[in-house]
């Protein structure tokens, strides 16, 4: 730490080559931050440790084919199975295709099984009283500007209503809100009630998309899903129950690969970004010979200037990349400020702050290594000559 | 006075900078090529250009000697220009496979408000009433040239990931094959009607586990085989065709489809045809050809994408910028007593601007030519595949096309005008003595 002045000296001897270095570090850090953060978003979802004691019981066929109501009381009637929900999925558009956000009716103990959406006790209520009554995110109030009290109306993609008209409106009765920040993309989506739906909708009548299932022992997890899945087998509408989590990763897994795109994107940037700031901290060093070459005659040994080089390579990659994590947890708090929920940004949190860190100091290292053993290694009489 | 000289020099530097990186990025290919022959012209034709080409010749013929800063600039710009391309190929694979599952003289017809197959139901008479309606070309039977097809999905694991994807079943009726006549059977033979028979398609099969020619299907509860295998060079590669009847009893749909794809006797036939349909209430329908179906689908994800790899791309690009300035800054003042001699025996600034712009050029075209390679070599053709529409996978090809190439060579001169023209204006102005003077 003493010898920090002098590390920063040598740093900045070149101002303009450094800051110019600087830049580059910068801008390498700053794709780190924004990829990260979408990375995080997609995993997020399916590292939750919200939806460990769930289970989620689909259509054998796939989640898009209904499953009959008549499973509902055998599938609570199973050992250490606490509650049941349902859902299915809606697809209504608000106003514009454009304007996509989830909503599915839900049974009236949607969240109670769903915990870590919080809605106020009088507001739950509301919402079980309410035949047409909706429940939505925060996010998604804020993106619309809506109220309690105001009217939805959605249009239909899958379900008309009975008398054929596409259009249904819901009571805006509650708004929930989600304490993990991580968790906070789900706050955009819509929840109505189930009973009204399955009254009022043309076809489907008495089926359910899914059952999410709540249990007392989430050791007993495996053992209630065989159990589930036993009620229909060999009938004509088998399920394929699995926790909640394997069912995120499946179908995170659907839209893309994103982490082998996030990683094989850094992988050219850092590959390039080594290069080039190598590049730099050798020409830096081999300006700086004879430098050196004064520090060992005064009294510094190797190993001091081994670690005085090393230290500012790190030094360089470090502010550098700071700055530019620093630059991408603002861009990524502006973009989930302007453009609502949707985006699929998680903020720049601890984790990535200390990825980011650990890969500074291994990239410091790394271009440092070999100028730092150049210096090291440099014979006082033949730097001092020139030779 | 002097506060005024210095901001107009920037100020021209500024706009130098603009109108050169409007020139690169704007103008097309064949102007661009007038101008790299003007230039030619001049350095071969010109006592000033004879001088540039001359100092020129020095830089380029001692790069060797300066190999490993060079290959900072070469490899910085490889690495933009191939993510770029890469990326965009991605969003251009895509969209060409939804483009050219459409065309202008079919149409499909879905429920109203629909707005994706897998979301539409049409009741029996609906679709006949759709495939009898004027406007639908008929065969030389006199059948309408019409498919009711119903689409579902079944989960299947990923080969690659052995994750559960979805797959889409597409039911279509006898008229298909007249449909879609470019379609080939490449595998096996076409599935009988009233059969639980199966054909797949290419991009289908090789993304997923369990469907290829003659494995079997559970659906169900019943027992579905894959007998054949088809190429239609499209989005339909990503689907499984069977009977609709046949499908539709698996799925418990009683005798509903979702849609109705058409032949029209052409493409102007369009107008008429959905004018009939919207006047006749017994039907509920959307009517769109194709072309605009599909375009609609892939717009928004095409356009996620491009978003995307320029916003990579420009980040990336300004940390090369600033590594090529590095690079030339540090050329420009290993030759500085070069330069300053040679201005010293009469050469004029312009000849050694050009050199120096000129070098980092052919080192950025380099980088250019190199990244654009790569992902050439690794991505073009690269199947990769997204979820759909119709919640399903849709498998396509990255498409690395001339004029994505082209692009990413552009984007590379620019970043080399940019990096070369600071550095090239720097030794321009070195004053000759100091410069001389200097170890």
């Amino acid at each position: 730490m003493k010898y920090l002045h002098l590390v920063w000296a040598a740093l900045f001897r070149r101002k303009t080559r450094t800051i110019f270095t600087l830049i580059s570090v910068l801008a390498a850090f700053l794709l780190f931050g924004l990829l990260d953060s979408v990375h995080s978003a997609f995993s997020g979802a399916a590292d939750s440790v919200a939806g460990v004691d769930r289970l989620v019981t689909i259509s054998k066929v796939s989640f898009t084919v209904s499953l009959p109501k008549s499973l509902l009381p055998r599938i609570q009637a199973i050992p250490n199975v606490k509650d049941v929900a349902y859902a299915n999925w809606f697809g209504g558009i608000y106003q514009d295709p454009k304007n996509f956000f989830p909503n599915e009716a839900v049974s009236d103990n949607f969240f109670d099984v769903f915990s870590e959406f919080v809605l106020p006790p009088e507001q739950r209520e509301a919402f079980r009283k309410t035949r047409t009554g909706a429940v939505v995110g925060a996010e998604l109030a804020k993106k619309f500007g809506w109220k309690i009290g105001d009217k939805i109306p959605l249009q239909a993609t899958i379900f008309p209503q009975k008398g054929g008209s596409n259009v249904w409106t819901f009571d805006l009765v509650g708004i929930y809100h989600i304490a993990d920040p991580k968790q906070r993309s789900q706050e955009g989506a819509l929840f109505f009630n189930w009973d009204y739906f399955d009254e009022a909708r043309q076809f489907g009548n008495g089926n359910i998309g899914w059952y999410i299932e709540r249990l007392t022992d989430r050791n007993a997890a495996d053992q209630v899903a065989s159990a589930i899945d036993a009620l229909s087998a060999n009938s004509d509408h088998e399920t394929k129950t699995q926790t909640e989590q394997a069912f995120n990763v499946a179908f995170i897994g659907q839209f893309a690969d994103i982490g082998l795109i996030v990683g094989a994107i850094m992988a050219a940037v850092f590959f390039t970004l080594i290069l080039l700031t190598g590049n730099t901290m050798a020409q830096a060093v081999r300006e700086r010979i004879p430098e050196l070459a004064v520090l060992k005659t005064i009294g510094f040994s190797n190993k001091s200037v081994l670690g005085l080089v090393l230290s500012e390579s790190i030094l360089l990659i470090l502010i550098g990349g700071v700055l530019g994590l620093a630059i991408a947890a603002v861009v990524v708090g502006a973009l989930k400020a302007s453009l609502g929920s949707g985006i699929p940004m998680a903020p720049v949190d601890a984790v990535t702050w200390a990825k980011g860190i650990a890969l500074m100091i291994g990239i410091g290292v790394v271009i440092g290594v070999l100028p730092a053993l150049r210096g090291m290694r440099l014979r006082i009489v033949d730097a001092l000559a020139g030779r | 006075m002097r506060t005024l000289k210095r901001f107009l020099s920037g100020l021209g530097m500024l706009v130098l900078l603009v109108v050169g990186v409007a020139i690169l990025m704007l103008v097309p290919w064949p102007l661009l090529l007038v101008l790299v022959l003007v230039l030619a012209a001049w350095m071969g034709l010109t006592r000033s250009g004879r001088q540039a080409a001359s100092v020129s010749w020095v830089g380029i013929s001692t790069l060797p000697q300066r190999l490993g800063s060079s290959s900072v600039v070469v490899i910085g710009i490889a690495g933009v220009v191939g993510v770029l391309v890469a990326l965009l190929a991605m969003g251009e694979g895509f969209q060409a496979t939804l483009k050219q599952t459409g065309s202008d003289d079919t149409v499909v017809v879905m429920r109203a408000g629909a707005q994706a197959e897998l979301n539409s139901v049409l009741g029996h008479d609906s679709v006949t009433l759709i495939t009898q309606a004027a406007g639908v070309l008929k065969d030389k039977d006199g059948r309408p040239i019409a498919s009711p097809e119903l689409v579902v999905v079944a989960s299947l694991p990923k080969k690659s990931s052995g994750l559960d994807s979805n797959v889409e079943i597409r039911g279509v009726g006898p008229q298909i094959w007249v449909l879609h006549p470019d379609l080939k059977i490449t595998d096996g033979r076409a599935f009988k009607p009233g059969l639980r028979e199966l054909v797949v398609g290419k991009g289908a099969r090789e993304e997923f586990a369990h469907i290829d020619v003659g494995s079997t299907l559970n659906l169900n509860n019943q027992t579905w085989t894959v007998v054949g295998a088809f190429d239609s060079d499209d989005a339909h590669n990503s689907e499984l065709w069977g009977d609709t009847d046949v499908v539709g009893s698996t799925y418990r749909r009683g005798s509903s489809s979702s849609l109705v794809t058409a032949r029209l006797t052409s493409a102007d036939a369009f107008d008429a045809f959905k004018a009939a349909l919207a006047s006749d209430p017994r039907l509920k329908v959307d009517v769109k050809t194709t072309r605009a179906y599909y375009t609609e689908q892939s717009a928004g994800l095409a356009k996620l994408i491009r978003i995307l790899g320029t916003t990579i791309g420009v980040i990336m690009g300004i940390g090369a910028i600033f590594g090529a300035l590095n690079t030339m800054y540090a050329a420009v003042a290993t030759r500085a007593r070069e330069i300053a001699t040679l201005r010293a025996i009469g050469f004029r600034g312009l000849p050694v601007v050009v050199s120096v712009l000129l070098e980092t050029m052919l080192l950025a075209l380099a980088g250019g030519v190199l990244g654009a390679a790569i992902a050439w070599i690794i991505f073009n053709n690269y199947t990769a595949s997204t979820l759909g529409a119709n919640f399903s996978q849709i498998v396509f090809a990255f498409k690395v096309s001339p004029a994505l190439v082209w692009n990413g060579i552009k984007w590379a001169l620019a970043i080399g005008f940019i990096g070369g023209l600071f550095p090239a204006l720097r030794a321009a102005r070195l004053p000759v003595t100091t410069a001389l003077r200097e170890l």
